[in-house]
């Protein structure tokens, strides 16, 4: 039998690679009989949407733009070590 | 002229590349670097042919530069808390009694519906992430928002997968409970 911690700790890692056959079993059955494992299963999976979903707002918000500064040093920069380059 | 194909890059994909990174890094900084690095390399190797576009072409530089920097900053950090996580260990006394039963169980999350209830559910989780150590945090940020596989992320840290998972779990279990503890609804 699976305590909730070894329950929880193969819920994160079923993010991370395909389980072994006997683990997924241990973990289903698991699952089957404790609510609070559950749940934790759900909120990792909520977890993971929510942070997709937060970076898709910064990629879409048209409002972030890289500052005029940024640029002039960026073009600055590349200039410099491209002519650093040519001596 | 060399100056004038970055500045053209930039005027052309500078927002959208920043974007791209800080979605990644969530630092202006490290943001800025990743689009200069990207510049560099793109002027280096002048050449997008193969790529549908000069977009596709700088994203998938600075797609390589992003993880430059979290590699550098996962590394940078003392090694003796990367070689000292073992799955056995007590880093998790605090969510676990000592036969493996939760402390506290895990409610369930109902999802915001509005977009105002949406934007402060993220903004809750984007304190959460500054809140987790800045190690566990960009090693989240490398796998479930930069998607990068854990056996790529292995190679890359030169950690073991053991190593890899058990920070991803504390980073998560970490994370989970902040938004418990801050995410107020209603
Ligand atoms: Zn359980």
């Amino acid at each position: 039998m699976l305590t909730c911690k070894q329950a929880s700790q193969l819920v994160s890692q079923s993010l991370d690679r395909p389980l072994s056959l006997p683990d997924r079993i241990r973990l289903r059955f698991h699952l089957f009989i404790c609510d609070a494992c559950t749940r934790f299963n759900q909120q990792l999976n909520k977890l993971r949407i929510a942070v997709q979903a937060l970076r898709g707002n910064i990629e879409n918000d048209s409002a972030i733009q890289l500052p005029l500064e940024a640029k002039a040093r960026i073009v600055k920069h590349v200039s410099d070590s491209s002519e650093s380059n040519q001596h | 002229m060399i100056g004038a194909n970055v500045n053209d890059w930039l005027n052309e994909h500078g927002d959208y590349l920043y974007r791209f990174a800080l979605a990644r890094l969530r630092d202006p900084h490290q943001a800025e670097d990743a689009v200069q690095e990207t510049m560099l390399a793109a002027i280096k190797n002048n050449s997008f042919e193969g790529e549908s576009t000069p977009r596709t072409w700088l994203t998938g530089i600075i797609k390589h530069k992003i993880i430059d920097i979290q590699r550098k900053q996962i590394r940078e950090q003392p090694l003796s808390d990367l070689v000292d996580l073992d799955a056995t260990d007590n880093s998790m006394d605090d969510f676990f009694d000592q036969t493996g039963h939760w402390l506290e169980r895990p409610q369930v999350w109902d999802m915001p519906g509005s977009a105002l209830e949406q934007k402060q559910f993220l903004a809750t989780l984007s304190k959460c992430l500054d809140n987790l150590p800045a190690k566990l945090a960009a090693l989240f940020m490398m796998r479930d928002v930069h998607e990068i596989d854990n056996e790529k992320i292995c190679k890359e840290l030169e950690i073991t997968a053991t190593n890899a998972w058990v920070m991803l779990y504390r980073a998560r279990m970490g994370l989970r409970k902040c938004l418990e503890m801050n995410w107020i609804t209603g």
